[in-house]
């Protein structure tokens, strides 16, 4: 089928960017749409000409490396669905689409689609952890978990950190991502000890960095490739709030 | 009390803060729209509302002390609620430097993304109706001490009922988002009322329009005069 | 050149006691003093990191993605197992042990598997601890299942991505070291050589993928955790950014690479669609157990798959292993597929397929009830075909997945060149010829958590008071402007033919001859036409960009030339080893009935090459293994 794509172009960070428009004569339905940036690069380099640069790597979903907006769309059109299991089939002969990257002040533009996520590591690094040296974990049968408390914190653990939740927020937030690990590990037993704690660097680092503010769009959830709840931000909310009115002077 | 203020400095706290002030908000439309509703059963008991506003408290407070009170309660939690409204509007603004070239939202409602616009609204009526009903400046035939008079001539002019029309289907709008809204920002979220936070702030929501929106439609069809 | 393995002396259980023991440790205080470096981010380097930084160390962690959570092992699906014996089955940790020296159809190394094995234990207690979220019973203790065959109930999991959890447990604590500053970490950054200074690895060069800055980082160790290499065939199961960089640099500089031949083919991928295909996607072997497979009795049959007559069908693997029948083993379900194929009797719009049909097992259970056990599976099946795999049958095809191969490493887990470690998948040391399912997951950690940390210190100590050596030093100036030339050279080529084209061509070249079933002929080819190809690739690629700044073209450029050299020893290895064992299969070596026959006699060792510059054979060397506590047998699954 025919396509033609409208491919936000930036040399770099201090470049301003700009829209370009590309044909796509021969798009195959069963290709998935990195494939079909692939067939757009290999074009482009026949040609001469530089080649889109965008995030990849597992191709199956579940690194969180690729992630582009589509059509307005953080990972396009399909629920529960990363831009790299997005299959053309879903488009029809003679589509336009606009593909750029997520956008927000905390996620620069490195390249083109390619943006700098490092902002969510760093959230981790401030708390999103249990304190546990290699090899002074006790027997892993000694803690029973109640299976729904497992299972609902593996339901916020499933988080690939791939920032559309950021793109698809109209603030670009964070809370989404950042409440899946105050979440994970507030839930489990295992991080009960260091869990106010947590919840106080962790969103202390997330309001340091670029990102906006919740205002309970529920974006973020629509667009989740893991279908993360908004119920983990709430949870986060509550936690927040009650690590700061348990300890008021706390500033470890 | 550092700590509050350094607490204050949180987007997320502020969003408690809107929470909570919020929810006072709330209250006081809820008894406003209550006591007006007084206006069916007739001017003497409208009046006699009104003027028992003034002595409430008494004997311990004095003539109109209970009534500063909350007055003054109220601007504080308005001026704290579009405070932090600004400042996040702010961060926001800032947190996404470039807007997409094309713009595809999946679940937001309409209610969600007029919130601020429907706030300005809000607050412009606010002011139009403080100074058109309670200090009567901009009333074409205030009388002081009698507010049925007041109301019921005010609302005859039906450029005015409309504007009071719109300004509360802009609430009920701000009320259906910002009531849900509420209990997520507060965490609010235990599973076996989570289903319910949405009917609640639907029903009030359309229990506050309906309840305001019937006194200038009253008035103006002649039911009350 | 001696192979030294290093194993301590004693009975099997007591070794890595008594090496514990022996080994020489540095003190709290000293441990400050030293620099290590690790290369990747997967659980291995991740979990090495995140353990030395705890220890005191200090650690430069480099990683090619732009966070260390994205490594490859993110996409491991199964589970890990470990000799807990939770489920009172009869598990030991010499039941684990034995196993996985049987599965690894003896050609790996007694006193490392039982190592193995041992601390298998110490992972899931570790892994728990740091909150990853493991399947549970409604007691709210962990839950088990058999897993890859294995006769008791051993392996954990979490749901269908135990690889995503446990490795965000050890990028977890990770964060938690970069967070101290134990730990600095140089995400979207590319190891591109290895500095060795009289024989000692001292530190590694590497490129800055967004500036393309060349930078010199010196360590007094320095640990390559850089995965396997199966993308050497474009087509795999593995993540695009999976390269053989890092580990064929250091090959380069001497250190030996062991059994390239050992690859490992996954039975149950979704086949490729068509040329443009750009990676494939494994489904989880667990399908087997349900699904039947199938092709049509006869060659060249263009029916779809409801229009073939039940009498007209061959279930193949149930005809001929009566006993196991849909559930052989990874390698034998994978070459009777491949056979199939080449018999033109394969499936689906490319044929190049296999049925896995599930027809009889929803008459027999009820949709509903496979719905429950491979929803997810059928779900992701139907999300990459278009087609709805409870009304049609699946369609699989075999695909490299997992290398057994890698660099050279003594029972410390150091190569030969001192200082220069290999742990996870880019050693050799654990799988033999095979690895078992679950056990890939179990090794990283292991090597990471557990094993490395302890012997780096018995190297460390030895060298206590060197300090580091400049990154003025001739030998780093020299490394870098190798890297420097490299690069140069691929962007000035200039050809007509893109990177992917040539990995392509490079990829079918290596499947077709040395894939899931190899021989002469066509091994000799291959080492024929693999340096023609890359002959090509310098004199006709085309590399645009420049290299100063964030190039994906170029990344994959040096990765492709890599892979070529690598693809000629696995050639090599593979033209060497006459014998079938494991994931080689030589077709000159099989039993009448088809099987890998092996050759203990004459190939009862590591193949353990070295390479001798561009153009120039390799020398191999050979490690003889010595099986005292499992006595090689013959596989049989009949």
């Amino acid at each position: 089928m025919k396509l033609t794509l409208n491919v936000w172009r930036q040399d770099g960070p201090g470049d301003s960017g700009r829209m370009v428009r590309y044909e796509m004569p021969d798009v195959n339905p069963d290709m998935s749409f990195l494939e079909m940036l692939d067939l757009l690069n290999e074009g482009l380099i026949e040609k001469g000409e530089e080649p889109v640069s965008f995030d990849h790597d597992c191709r199956e979903g579940i690194c969180g490396a690729c992630g582009v907006m589509i059509d307005g769309r953080a990972h396009g059109p399909l629920p529960g669905t990363t831009t790299c299991q997005l299959h053309m089939r879903h488009y029809k002969d003679g589509d336009e689409l606009t593909i750029e990257p997520w956008r927000s002040a905390a996620f620069p533009v490195v390249k083109d689609l390619v943006v700098d996520r490092a902002a969510f590591d760093r959230i981790i690094e401030a708390g999103g952890y249990v304190s546990v040296n290699t090899g002074s974990a006790p027997d892993a049968n000694l803690t029973p978990v109640p299976k729904d408390v497992a299972d609902n914190a593996f339901d916020a653990a499933t988080c690939i950190g791939c920032g559309a939740c950021v793109a698809q927020c109209p603030n670009g937030a964070a809370q989404l991502f950042t409440s899946a690990k105050v979440s994970h590990l507030g839930l489990l037993p295992q991080g009960q000890t260091e869990r106010w704690r947590r919840v106080r660097h962790m969103v202390a680092t997330m309001e340091d960095e670029a990102f906006g503010s919740c205002t309970n769009f529920t974006e973020c959830e629509a667009a989740c490739p893991k279908g993360i709840s908004i119920d983990f931000i709430a949870q986060m909310n509550r936690d927040f709030v009650r690590a700061r009115f348990r300890d008021p002077e706390a500033d470890d | 009390m550092a700590w509050l203020v350094d607490f204050y400095r949180s987007p997320l706290a502020k969003k408690a803060v809107m929470a909570v002030t919020g929810v006072m908000l709330f209250g006081f439309v809820i008894g406003h729209m209550a006591g007006n509703a007084k206006m069916y059963l007739g001017a003497e008991v409208f009046n006699h509302y009104a003027e028992g506003l003034r002595t409430l408290g008494a004997p311990l407070l004095g003539h109109g002390q209970a009534l500063w009170i909350a007055r003054i309660g109220l601007l504080g939690a308005v001026l704290l609620h579009i405070w932090s409204a600004w400042q996040l509007t702010l961060l926001n603004r800032r947190a996404r430097p470039t807007a997409y070239v094309r713009r595809d939202l999946i679940n937001a409602t309409y209610a969600s993304r007029t919130m601020r616009w429907g706030g300005v609204i809000i607050l412009l009526f606010v002011v139009y109706h403080l100074l058109h009903l309670t200090f009567g400046s901009v009333h074409p035939s205030f009388e002081q001490g009698n507010p049925y008079h007041n109301v019921v001539s005010g609302l005859q002019n039906p450029w005015v009922s409309a504007f009071y029309i719109v300004a509360n289907l802009a609430l009920a709008f701000h009320l259906y988002h910002g009531l849900w809204s509420m209990f997520q920002s507060l965490g609010w979220n235990h599973p076996s009322y989570k289903s319910a936070r949405r009917i609640f702030a639907s029903v009030f929501a359309v229990l506050v329009a309906a309840g305001n929106i019937s006194f200038p439609l009253a008035v103006l069809a002649g039911i009350v005069k | 050149m001696e192979l030294d393995a290093k194993i301590p002396s004693g009975p099997i259980h007591e070794k890595w006691d008594r090496h514990r023991f022996d080994m020489k440790l540095v003190n709290p205080a000293n441990k400050r003093k030293f620099d290590v470096i690790v290369v990747g981010s997967g659980l291995a380097g991740a979990s090495a990191s995140a353990t030395l930084a705890e220890l005191g160390y200090n650690v430069k962690c480099f990683c090619f993605q732009d966070s260390p959570r994205r490594a490859h092992s993110i996409a491991a699906q199964g589970g890990i197992n470990a000799a807990k014996n939770y489920q009172n089955d009869g598990d030991s940790v010499f039941r684990l042990f034995y196993d996985t020296v049987k599965g690894g159809d003896f050609r790996s190394r007694e006193a490392n598997v039982h190592r193995l094995a041992q601390v298998s234990v110490n992972i899931i207690d570790q892994a728990v601890a740091q909150g990853v979220p493991f399947a549970r019973e409604y007691s709210g203790l962990l839950d088990n299942r058999s897993f890859g065959g294995a006769q008791v109930s051993r392996t954990f999991y979490a749901r269908g991505q135990t690889g995503q959890q446990l490795l965000l447990g050890a990028y977890q604590a990770l964060a938690r070291q970069i967070g101290t500053g134990k730990v600095r970490m140089f995400p979207r950054t590319e190891m591109l050589d290895i500095v060795v200074i009289d024989g000692q690895a001292r530190g590694i060069i590497t490129r800055d993928l967004v500036t393309g800055k060349l930078e010199r980082h010196a360590g007094d160790a320095v640990v390559l955790a850089t995965g396997g290499y199966s993308n050497v065939f474009y087509l795999s199961t593995n993540a695009k950014g999976c390269n053989v960089t890092a580990v064929w640099r250091a090959a380069r500089r001497g250190a030996l690479f062991a059994n390239p031949c050992y690859t490992q083919i996954h039975p149950t991928c979704i086949p490729a669609s068509g040329d443009y295909q750009s990676k494939l996607t494994l489904m989880s072997e667990s399908l087997r157990n349900d699904g039947r497979i199938w092709v049509p009795q006869k060659p060249g049959d263009d029916r779809v798959a409801g229009q073939i007559p039940e009498g007209e069908r061959d279930y193949y693997l149930e005809r001929r292993y009566p006993a196991f029948g849909n559930l052989v083993p990874r390698d034998v379900a994978s070459r009777n597929a491949k056979n199939m194929v080449d018999e033109k009797r394969g499936v689906g719009p490319t044929k190049i397929g296999v049925y896995l049909d599930f027809k009889d097992a929803i008459g027999r259970d009820g949709k509903n009830a496979i719905e429950a056990r491979y929803g997810n599976l059928f779900e992701m099946y139907e999300r990459i075909t278009g087609e709805d795999p409870y009304s049609a049958p699946m369609r699989i095809y075999p695909a490299p997945h997992y290398t057994m191969g890698g660099l050279w490493v003594d029972y410390n887990l150091m190569t030969n060149i001192p200082g220069l470690y290999a742990i996870g998948e880019a050693n050799f040391s654990d799988h033999g010829a095979n690895r078992l399912g679950a056990s890939a997951l179990m090794q990283g950690l292991a090597d990471g958590y557990f094993v490395l940390p302890y012997t780096i210190g018995d190297h460390l100590a030895r060298h206590l008071g060197e300090g580091l050596v400049s990154t003025d030093d001739a030998a780093f100036q020299a490394a870098e402007e190798g890297v420097h030339r490299r690069t140069e050279r691929l962007l000035g080529i200039d050809g007509s033919r893109t990177v992917d084209s040539f990995h392509r061509e490079l990829g079918r070249l290596c499947w077709e001859n040395c894939g899931m079933s190899r021989n002469r002929a066509g091994l000799e080819a291959a080492v024929a036409r693999i340096p023609e190809l890359k002959e090509e690739f310098e004199n006709d690629v085309k590399v645009l960009g420049s290299a100063e700044s964030f190039n994906q073209s170029l990344e994959k450029a040096g990765r492709l030339e890599d892979f070529f050299e690598l693809a000629e020893l696995m050639c090599y290895d593979a033209l060497e080893r006459r014998e079938s064992c494991g994931g080689h299969f030589r077709e000159e070596h099989q039993t009448e009935d088809g099987e890998a026959l092996r050759d203990d006699e004459n190939f009862q060792y590591v193949a353990a090459w070295e390479f001798k510059g561009q153009g120039e054979t390799p020398t191999l060397h050979k490690e003889p293994l010595e099986f005292e506590y499992v006595k090689p047998s013959q596989r049989s699954y009949k």
